[in-house]
């Protein structure tokens, strides 16, 4: 399979703590790759590195390559901005912007490329919604507040919200964490559809999540990837011993 | 050694499960040579005890059936866990199939006790001590996690599978020289094809044995 996302000896520092130890893998395309570890061991860092999110974070050093489609997204002259909307974020808390409509909130990130005519705006909405398994739920009041849906709807309205700009990766950080096992499953459901057109990575906390939906995992331990490869591999036979120490439970 | 578990309840399941698959290998043994010496030494009432006592083999089957299943429902177990769950269930399937052997045999030991001796048993005591010393190496490769044992049982099996072909063109010659024999010779061939199978669950188990410390399936790849 291609390789969408690429690090290539990827390290980050938060002024002398070394975050990011080195790391090189690949994210291939149309697929879900997961990220575990244990709290601090660098998950998070390496998938806010793939949007540029440290680009403002005082004191972090972001030094490597991580490539998108064959260029590099910290080489001089490329946009961070250019690059969010390729790859998307979707956050552990369900964010929605609290004083706009649920129709507001999906057009909000499209609405920064320029002028949209109403119909083109209704037919994002609409298409986001439906890709969310959103619509039948929210089509008869799309004017509410968005803060009136329930934890997983408001969940699901914000990863619309980054399908509709058409990213080509989505990033998820613990997207599940504040949700209830039913609105999880949902969210599990949606990645498994979403990765027929997006490349999807995911951190998460929960083992069982990851062997879930995901297609590849990779396994960070104190800022270093231990062990990278086939998911059901990794959950049955993983070739390290601190990644069987950590999937069985015996982590110390 | 392995480490522990966060869960110290996870742990005691685990060993719980191991000290019963011990339990239910060593009665299986028992089974095994309580079943050569009812035949060899025309032992009735102790081929009933063996009869008898394959009901203490089948509630095992069921006791660590349920209790895998809890442990796979609770705990939803990863590598090493897994792997030796998922073994769990297949070797006591095979311990209790060698126990069903056993009464097999005890069966046809008590017709063949009915009936004058064919000739003294020299090859099936052999046999027998074969394959009861390999499901004794392979639970043992099984609670140790050495595969070199697991391996030596696999190549034992050959020697049981030598001696039944033995066996078997011994007694074909019995009964072609006095058709008398005929049926006891046909009681002793069944007997025989028990013990040889008696040595293919032990060699199951010592796959999967293999399978569990290397991770690697070996199974209908040895000759």
């Amino acid at each position: 399979m291609n390789a969408k996302v690429q690090l290539e000896n990827l390290n980050v520092h938060f002024g002398k703590a070394h975050a990011v130890k080195g790391a090189s893998m690949e994210f291939p395309e149309n697929s879900v790759t997961a990220i575990i570890g244990p709290s601090g061991c660098g998950k998070s860092t390496v998938l806010r590195s793939i949007n540029r999110m440290h680009d403002l974070t005082p004191g972090a050093q972001v030094t490597g390559k991580i490539v998108l489609d064959g260029r590099d997204i910290y080489e001089k002259g490329c946009d961070p901005v250019a690059i969010r909307r390729r790859i998307g974020m979707v956050f552990q808390k369900p964010n929605p912007f609290p004083a706009m409509s649920i129709y507001d909130n999906v057009i909000a990130g499209y609405k920064l490329n320029g002028r949209v005519k109403r119909a083109e705006a209704d037919e994002i909405v609409e298409s986001s919604l439906r890709r969310v398994a959103l619509w039948d739920e929210v089509k008869d009041r799309l004017k509410s507040a968005a803060t009136n849906l329930s934890g997983g709807q408001q969940q699901r309205l914000c990863i619309a919200r980054t399908v509709a700009v058409k990213p080509e990766v989505i990033l998820m950080d613990e997207p599940c964490s504040a949700l209830d096992p039913i609105a999880t499953l949902k969210i599990e459901e949606l990645i498994e559809e979403l990765k027929e057109q997006y490349t999807v990575i995911i951190v998460t906390h929960n083992m069982q999540q990851a062997a879930r939906v995901s297609d590849t995992t990779a396994f960070f331990y104190l800022g270093e990837l231990v062990e990278y490869g086939d998911t059901k591999k990794l959950f049955t036979n993983p070739e390290q011993k601190q990644t069987e120490d950590y999937i069985t439970g015996r982590f110390g | 050694m392995e480490r522990e578990h966060f869960s110290k309840q996870y742990d005691v399941e685990l060993t719980d499960i191991r000290a019963r698959l011990l339990e239910m290998g060593g009665k299986v043994e028992m089974m095994i040579a309580s079943a050569i010496k009812s035949l060899v030494e025309r032992d009735s009432s102790l081929a009933d005890w063996t009869i008898k006592f394959d009901h203490e083999i089948n509630t095992l089957e069921m006791e660590i059936d349920e209790k895998c299943m809890e442990v796979i429902a609770r705990r939803q177990p990863a590598g090493r866990d897994l792997r030796f769950l998922t073994l769990a269930f297949k070797i006591v399937t095979d311990l209790e199939r060698i126990g069903d052997q056993c009464t097999n045999i005890a069966k046809r030991a008590k017709e063949l006790n009915d009936e004058p001796p064919l000739k003294p048993f020299i090859d099936m005591p052999r046999m027998a001590a074969i394959a009861g010393g390999m499901v004794k190496e392979a639970l043992d490769a099984f609670v140790r996690g050495d595969d070199q044992l697991a391996v030596k049982v696999c190549t034992d099996d050959q020697l049981v599978d030598e001696l039944n072909e033995q066996i078997q063109r011994e007694l074909l010659s019995f009964m072609i020289e006095d058709p008398h024999t005929i049926s006891r010779a046909i009681n002793i061939n069944y007997i025989s094809k028990c013990f040889e199978r008696i040595a293919d669950h032990a060699t199951n188990v010592a796959e999967m044995v293999i399978f569990m410390v290397k991770g690697k399936d070996i199974r209908h790849t040895i000759a």
